[in-house]
């Protein structure tokens, strides 16, 4: 499995090789067409993260010390933006998880790109997946 | 055409680019572009007549509360009330009918009267009356809607009892973009006794407002939506209702005299017109409803019309769209769509649109029970003024097909 560094520089690097803010849509969206999909029955309130104005789900797995995430959300553009988190951080430690600075988000351009309250929405799930690591270091 | 262009000219917001691209300014019912005539008489106030008002006897405080004055006799001119006294600044539509659900309630609610409002209103003009009804133990009822969107006049007589003391509704919802029968309604309500408040937010915008012909007893709006300054708003009253109402809140120039032993109140409309008022920005007001009367330009109206077919038409066309709004006329409705599309969230249609230069609104648009009325999250709102053109609603289609095409892959 390739470090969380070398995957947060692959990200940044994908997203970076479009110009156009249109294109970096297409190709979130892209990537949440292809998100593996969220079993009905784990859409519960308390998966529901709040601060976003569309609804996001996350559900949490720890298998063998490592973190597995699945997400869903109504709003497509989102579901790409939490495939981004999901492939950064699903499979991987809580201690590696917590101790990381979720940084490489700066470098996506993602926030000052989307709307206050979109932004406010990328806050919080990036705050629910620290959160759930911090708890289970 | 060269009318519209000439007026476009003068909104400077209307010129400029976002993303290097032209904006398409399509969210009005949000808030208006203000035109120059605005800007300078707000610049125009606080450089030459900054003083308070009513209350020196310097050059400055009379010219300041000169244009305050003047503007009451505009509003009063514009909406056709029979006296000045019934015209009360305020902040803005919300700040209006808190006042009127403070003051309306103070005078004429007790325990178990009723109040009712319609199923599409604002939060504005929901909460101030859930409230009302807390503080009194009165009881909130509601005017339904139909599938359509239309109020369902039928159902009125049966919601109105003896204990009914207003009715509150918009003369144009902010979310269904309907014009509302509010002449019937009024005749209903008062066949019963009971006054009518309409909430003119949108109204104000797109219908010639004559209170005396309408026969309301209060009609309120922001300022803001009609090109005049932010923090600007009016309220209508009917002096035999306002006159026997307290005033809502205390200080400044509301007063006659303070004593220690009591205190008595201003005449009308200063009751109500505590604390120191919007100087700068109430005057906005007059040049603001001067632009509402040149935009009524008949070269501006069948632009306006052009757009409204060209927009129902264009929305009928494509595949999944749910268009929340139906009127039973063309003339019923003004150029506001909100509408849901199957697989294309409103959220990712508006901040695709967004990057295409064009500004809608996406989500509950203050009127969450409308939204839990028709089962959604939230719409999709795209709200024209008179200053848009054909070609703008025509980029917005080409636009919004673009960006369903992209959400769906
Ligand atoms: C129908 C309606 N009522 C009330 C309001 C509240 O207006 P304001 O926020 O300017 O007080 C609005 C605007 O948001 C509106 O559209």
């Amino acid at each position: 499995m390739k470090s969380l560094q070398e995957c947060q520089e692959e990200v940044v690097e994908d997203f970076s090789m479009y110009d156009e803010w249109l294109d970096k849509y297409e190709y979130l969206i892209d990537l949440g067409h292809r998100l593996e999909p969220f079993p009905e029955e784990l859409k519960t309130d308390d998966r529901l993260i709040r601060g976003c104005q569309s609804r996001v789900w996350l559900d949490t797995r720890r298998e063998d010390g490592r973190l597995f995430f699945r997400a869903d959300s109504d709003a497509i553009i989102t579901k790409g933006i939490i495939s981004l988190l999901i492939g950064v951080y699903s499979g991987r430690t809580a201690a590696e998880i917590a101790a990381d600075d979720f940084s490489f988000v700066e470098r996506l351009g993602l926030r000052e790109n989307l709307s206050p309250t979109r932004a406010n929405g990328l806050a919080s799930m990036i705050e629910t997946i620290r959160r759930t690591a911090e708890n289970l270091v | 055409m060269m009318q519209l262009e000439k007026i476009r000219q003068e909104f400077p917001a209307l010129g400029t680019q976002v993303y290097g691209k032209p904006l398409v300014y399509l969210d009005n019912a949000a808030t208006s572009q203000r035109p120059l005539s605005v800007i300078r008489k707000w610049e125009e106030l606080s450089t030459e007549r900054n003083a308070n008002l009513h209350r020196a006897v310097h050059r400055l405080a009379d010219l300041a509360t000169q244009e305050y004055e003047a503007t009451r006799d505009a509003v009063r001119q514009y909406l056709n009330a029979a006296s000045r006294e019934e015209i009360i600044f305020t902040s803005g539509a919300t700040a209006s009918i808190n006042l009127v659900a403070f003051s309306f309630g103070e005078a004429f609610v007790r325990e178990g009267d009723e109040i009712i409002v319609c199923e599409a209103e604002h939060h504005s003009d929901i909460v101030p009356w859930q409230m009302l009804c807390e503080r009194k133990g009165a009881v909130l009822k509601v005017l339904p809607v139909d599938d359509g969107g239309r109020i369902r006049l039928g159902a009125l007589p049966a919601l109105l009892t003896p204990r009914t003391r207003l009715l509150c509704v918009a003369h144009i919802s902010n979310v269904l973009g309907l014009v509302n029968p509010i002449k019937e309604i009024v005749k209903i309500c008062h066949s019963a006794g009971c006054p009518v408040l309409v909430d003119g937010s949108q109204g104000i915008v797109h219908e010639r407002v004559d209170v005396a012909g309408l026969d309301c007893d209060f009609y309120v709006f922001s300022g803001h939506k009609v090109y005049a300054a932010p923090g600007t708003g009016v309220l209508y009253g009917r002096r035999e209702l306002l006159s026997r109402m307290p005033p809502y809140m205390g200080g400044g120039e509301m007063i006659e005299t303070v004593r220690w032993s009591g205190t008595t109140y201003a005449p009308l409309p200063q009751k109500f017109e505590a604390g120191t008022q919007n100087i700068a920005g109430t005057p906005t007001l007059r040049p603001a409803l001067e632009m509402v009367k040149r935009l009524r330009d008949p070269e501006i109206l069948a632009e306006s019309n052009a757009i409204k077919s060209f927009m129902l038409n264009g929305l009928n066309k494509i595949s999944g769209l749910r268009l929340y709004g139906e009127p039973s006329s063309p003339e019923e409705k003004i150029p506001l769509f909100s509408f849901s599309v199957e697989q294309a969230h409103h959220e990712d249609l508006a901040l695709i649109l967004d990057k295409m230069g064009i500004a809608v609104r996406s989500g509950q648009m203050c009127a969450e029970p409308l939204m839990d009325r028709f089962g959604v999250t939230g719409m999709l709102r795209v709200s024209f003024a008179p200053y848009n053109t054909l070609q703008e609603a025509e980029y917005f289609m080409q636009s919004l097909e673009r960006a369903i095409k992209m959400l769906r892959g």
